[in-house]
């Protein structure tokens, strides 16, 4: 017989209690892993950005646009070593419902600043020679059912009308942080209809995508262009792209802070529910660990016993907890792709859970431990189970 | 003539209930040879548990010497004592204390486990220990699966295993019927006789302290 096997009867000793509690360990590890995979997912525009990429835009807000004139002023600053640039154009597609990331972009400088952006070189030649052409990311793609060569409608909003648009080319992203779920298509399209509809709008853009040479110089890059357009009629606020992509992760700060606090809460459920179960077991075995010492076993052999019992316990849970997260992260990346584009549980969550139910198993075991090695022997024996 | 396996001179013991003091042995004097079979009786209370625990050494003598199997047990630091306690001592308690986890051949395993024996040795131990009782066709029951005489005859199985130099038993038949009780006292009466083990029992039954070759009272914490 082994010490482990001992371990595990006595784990298994109160069979329902024991399922219960590994069941409650499951659901909360499932349900930490997945509130962490949703700040993850928050995350994921600023994972994916790059660090020789800046972003200007206009210094009251990202709704204001700039002048295209500015292109050329841009590139000037030393440092700088290609630029391109793209619009919000927030048109629907059959249904408010439908909504995903649609960008006018210059497409031959847009694909040369995101070589993450992986397009089939026929396809991107199509997309290059068609004014209505779109690339569009593999998840929008596969969430319509479109195909190379489909007729898109798209009711614009910012840009008032009817807009036709055909699938040339569909992107993968070169890594799973890269959102595949956007709309590309050239800024020229809507430019010309701007300048007979709206002419006051035509010759501005949303924002600017900046290449530099040295990401050490960002801070002082970003500085020149910005004193470049001061006191012009636009002017600009430049930063890396990765702080732009944080700006607006900090106006759901409040419910990201929200969602760490629930998952701490989470991580003290998982004790309790644990601390509980060894509490009964150890209140219980009084006597017998009394005994276990009148045998000649020694105390560390006790604290083997209890740690034990409680890790295999914590690591039921934990890797049930595991599963559970697997299926059902899997099932709500798919249901939430089009609002959590980078929403996939990735190990290091899986990781985090099972050492924090391993820690937990740890400290569940302590007041059993204490209360073990405190009680005389005499006096367990005395307990009557 | 050979120095007794257990010699008391001039014990003490009392416990403390808040700051009031309790006496509980006064003035215990006692020796037993090798091979002795010794029974200690006394209503409840008389402190025959509390001196068979002191015995065993997972009690503490307020004054007093006690030397067991050689040993002034009552010098030695916590470790000492669990490691004397496995090798000299073999623990019979009145509600057999098996684990119910465990297998009749587990339980009886148990103590091997502080030992260096390997597989092989202690399964040739057990199996001579569970055959002795006469449970070798029960190995693999569990405690539910038994009753209370092949429970407390596993328990004295386990207590034998390691071929202690001491066997202490607590009111070993307080549990059982009649019958069940006989079969136990027979069976120490064999270790005793058959195998020389020095025993040390705690009964309140006149009819299981006659098998013992001595009989000794306690009453209010004195020996008779």
């Amino acid at each position: 017989m082994k010490v482990l096997k001992l371990i595990t009867r006595n784990a298994g000793r109160h069979k329902l209690r024991t399922i219960l509690t590994v069941l409650g360990l499951a659901l909360a590890v499932m349900a930490f892993g997945l509130i962490r995979t949703f700040i993850d997912a928050w995350y994921a525009g600023a994972r994916a950005s790059a660090p020789d990429r800046l972003v200007t835009r206009h210094a009251v807000s990202i709704i204001f646009t700039l002048p295209i004139a500015y292109k050329e002023q841009i590139l000037q600053v030393e440092g700088v070593k290609d630029i391109t640039f793209g619009s919000w154009f927030g048109g629907i597609y059959i249904d408010p419902k439908n909504f995903f990331a649609q960008f006018a972009v210059e497409p031959e400088s847009f694909f040369r600043v995101y070589p993450e952006y992986i397009v089939p070189p026929d396809q991107m030649q199509a997309f290059l020679q068609d004014r209505r052409g779109v690339i569009a990311g593999q998840g929008l793609v596969d969430r319509f059912g479109w195909k190379v060569g489909d007729q898109i409608s798209l009711i614009g909003t910012i840009y008032p009308g009817d807009w036709q648009f055909v699938i040339r080319g569909i992107y993968q992203g070169s890594n799973p942080d890269i959102d595949e779920t956007a709309f590309v298509f050239n800024y020229d399209y809507i430019d010309e209809r701007m300048k007979q509809e709206s002419p006051g709008r035509a010759g501005e853009i949303g924002w600017y995508i900046l290449k530099i040479d040295d990401p050490s110089r960002a801070a002082e890059i970003s500085s020149r262009i910005d004193a470049r357009f001061d006191n012009s009629r636009a002017e600009t606020r430049t930063e890396t792209e990765k702080e732009f992509a944080l700006s607006f992760i900090a106006m759901s700060d409040a419910i990201i802070i929200g969602l760490r606090i629930i998952s701490y809460l989470i991580i003290g459920v998982i004790f309790l529910v644990l601390a509980n179960t060894m509490a009964m077991a150890a209140r219980e075995r009084v006597s017998e660990n009394a005994f276990m010492r009148t045998l000649g076993f020694r105390g560390y052999h006790l604290v083997g016993l209890i740690l034990g019992e409680s890790l295999v316990i914590a690591a039921m849970g934990g890797i049930a907890g595991m599963i559970l997260l697997y299926l059902v992260g899997t099932g709500v990346g798919v249901a939430l792709s089009q609002f959590f584009p980078g929403f996939a549980i990735n190990p290091a969550t899986y990781l985090l859970a099972l050492i924090t139910a391993v820690l937990i198993g740890i400290a569940a075991s302590i007041f059993p431990i204490v209360r073990a090695l405190r009680i005389n022997i005499v006096d367990g024996l005395r307990v009557v189970d | 003539m050979s120095e007794p396996i257990v010699k008391i001179q001039n014990l003490y013991k009392s416990y403390y209930r808040d700051s009031l003091e309790i006496p509980v042995l006064h003035n215990i004097n006692l020796d037993i040879p090798q091979g002795q079979f010794t029974a200690l009786m006394g209503p409840s209370g008389s402190g025959k548990t509390t001196l068979l625990n002191l015995i065993a050494g997972i009690d503490k003598p307020t004054s007093g010497t006690m030397a067991v199997t050689g040993e002034d047990i009552s010098r030695l630091n916590e470790g000492e004592m669990a490691k004397w306690r496995a090798k000299h001592i073999g623990f019979i308690f009145q509600f057999y204390n098996l684990l119910p986890v465990l297998t009749a051949y587990e339980n009886v395993e148990l103590p091997l486990l502080l030992t260096n024996l390997s597989r092989k040795e202690r399964k040739e131990h057990v199996e001579t220990a569970l055959s002795i009782v006469g449970l070798g066709e029960r190995m693999k029951h569990y405690p539910r699966q038994l009753s209370g005489g092949q429970e407390q005859r596993v328990a004295i199985a386990r207590a034998i295993v390691s071929d202690p130099t001491l066997l202490l038993a607590d009111e070993p038949t307080g549990d059982l019927d009649k019958n069940s009780a006989e079969e136990i006292m027979t069976l120490l009466g064999r270790l005793n006789k058959e195998f020389n083990k020095t025993i040390i029992m705690v009964t309140h039954d006149p009819r299981a302290a006659e098998k013992a070759s001595v009989i000794r009272n306690l009453d209010k914490g004195e020996l008779q």
